[in-house]
């Protein structure tokens, strides 16, 4: 019953943020600001993450490797395939739940508490729509653009350290990393970075948004916002690759 | 104008205020005292839409703000202002964007007037030369000042302070109050402010009304209420050492 309550809640709220906003430029210098703050100050995680993803996998993959009949380009292929279709997506989109849901599920949590968000409400702003709609927008349009440098530094990353550690040369790198690329798995991973970008959004803002209390209430928020918007990414990964992998 | 009809709210039915039926006078400063969990703050939130009351009606100079619309309550809020208990600043703007948020959303003024519009207001609270300091940079007073200029930025016709002087030492809660009062006479704007310090209910009480145990206990102004024989009341209000021997210097 529970569930319910949290879901029909949820659609309401979300019913609120995507209603019409109050001023179409003030949204748009807010949507700036979000990509600034939620998305372009993800992308030094992002790109340490998935540097040392990209490297381990290939380490991994050339280690694992112990029939001589099995080419050693194919570390190559794994890595790129493992990048694009999971690691910088999936994974990334983990750490970001993380980094980004904590972040939106405390500050709108703490205007709550506070009375900021009453504050809005009684001035006769529509507070959902004015706090949540332009980070939704934000990290949905900025999560894409951060899926494909994590798929680039990843397989860059492959590649030099399984260069410098000498477990694949890098001529049969590169010729992995080209070998049988499949341009719908791009499209697939885009697709899954955009759902996941609103599922961290819209969850985060739902814990925030809805949290009473004090100090240890938001805290409480930010956590939850953490496990749920990873429960539903991983949920969602598992659907979302039913749907668009299987022929 | 803001007439308030046998409004009730209940909470897993149980009645945080009933049958509460008051009139707030325009130009007046109202105030709404009681203890602690008496029912003021949840009659205040509902003058302004933040509680749905369960019955009842609500009207702000005839228009009847229980039955209107979503959009018709938008309409009508922006006429509200309103200072919360902790001042309730957005922490990430500015004290001048702060005042200005308002003008920002609402009007159609140019930067330069919004600017000039906002300086008028920070000084009308006095307050100069902290235009660009955040809330955390100042203390609980100017805070107080800054949320009073901000309800007025966009010329309330109602103003609503839900406890504007409570943490505030007493020569600060006098500065808010006399802020509050001056800018209730001089813009004629129907004021309602939540309190259960006696020093407001003495300077600027126009209208008082009691609430105790969620009913309305009493209802007067700032001469009758030391001659009131409602026990409740007195209880409430004789309290403090300080206001018992003011008492028994009155009846000597």
């Amino acid at each position: 019953m529970h569930v319910f309550f949290h879901f029909g809640r949820y659609t309401k709220l979300m019913v609120k943020v995507f209603s019409r906003p109050e001023k179409f430029r003030v949204l748009l210098n807010q949507i700036f600001h979000e990509i600034d703050s939620l998305g372009i100050n993800s992308l030094g995680i992002v790109i340490i993450i998935s540097f040392f993803m990209g490297a381990v996998i290939t380490l991994q993959a050339a280690y694992n490797i112990e029939n001589p009949f099995i080419p050693l380009w194919l570390v190559g292929l794994g890595t790129r395939d493992s990048m694009i279709l999971e690691f910088s997506s999936t994974i990334v989109g983990l750490i970001l739940a993380g980094k980004v849901g904590s972040s939106i599920a405390s500050e709108i949590g703490t205007m709550r508490v506070t009375e900021q968000i009453d504050a809005l409400e009684v001035m006769g702003i529509n507070s959902a729509s004015y706090l949540i709609f332009p980070k939704i927008i934000a990290v949905v349009f900025i999560n894409p653009f951060l899926t494909i440098v994590s798929i680039f530094i990843g397989v860059f990353s492959g590649w030099i350290s399984g260069v410098l550690s000498g477990a694949v040369s890098s001529e049969s790198y590169i010729y992995g990393i080209q070998y049988a690329f499949v341009p719908f798995y791009i499209t697939y991973t885009l697709i899954k970075t955009v759902f996941f970008a609103f599922i961290i959004t819209s969850v985060s803002a739902y814990e925030g948004y809805y949290c009473y209390g004090g100090a240890l209430e938001v805290g409480k928020a930010s956590t939850k916002a953490v496990v749920y918007s990873s429960l539903i990414i991983l949920l969602f990964n598992v659907i979302l690759t039913q749907l668009l992998l299987v022929q | 104008m803001i007439e308030v009809n046998n409004i009730s709210k209940a909470f897993d039915g149980q009645y945080v205020i009933k049958n509460i039926s008051v009139v707030f006078e325009t130009g007046k400063t109202n105030l709404v005292i009681g203890q602690s969990g008496a029912g003021k703050t949840i009659l205040i939130k509902a003058l302004v839409g933040l509680q749905e009351v369960d019955e009842g009606s609500i009207n702000f100079d005839g228009r009847n703000f229980t039955s209107m619309n979503f959009k018709e309550r938008k309409l009508l809020r922006q006429e509200f202002g309103m200072v919360f208990q902790g001042g309730a600043l957005f922490d990430s703007l500015s004290v001048i964007e702060n005042v200005m948020f308002p003008l920002k959303m609402f009007s159609k003024l140019t930067y330069p007037e919004k600017l000039e519009r906002a300086n008028f207001c920070l000084k009308r609270v006095n307050l100069d030369n902290i235009n660009n300091l955040y809330p955390s940079e100042i203390s609980g007073g100017m805070k107080k000042r800054v949320s009073i200029a901000r309800s007025i930025a966009l010329n309330p016709k109602y103003l609503f302070c839900d406890e504007p002087n409570s943490g505030l030492d007493p020569i600060n809660a006098i500065i808010i109050d006399s802020l509050i009062k001056e800018i209730t006479e001089e813009y004629q704007i129907t004021t309602v402010i939540n309190t259960h310090d006696m020093n407001s209910v003495m300077a600027i009480g126009d209208k008082v009304t009691f609430i105790y145990n969620g009913h309305k206990w009493w209802e007067g102004n700032k001469n009758q209420i030391m001659f009131t024989d409602n026990k409740e009341l007195n209880n409430f209000i004789f309290a403090s050492e300080l206001t018992k021997i003011i008492k028994s210097k009155i009846s000597s």
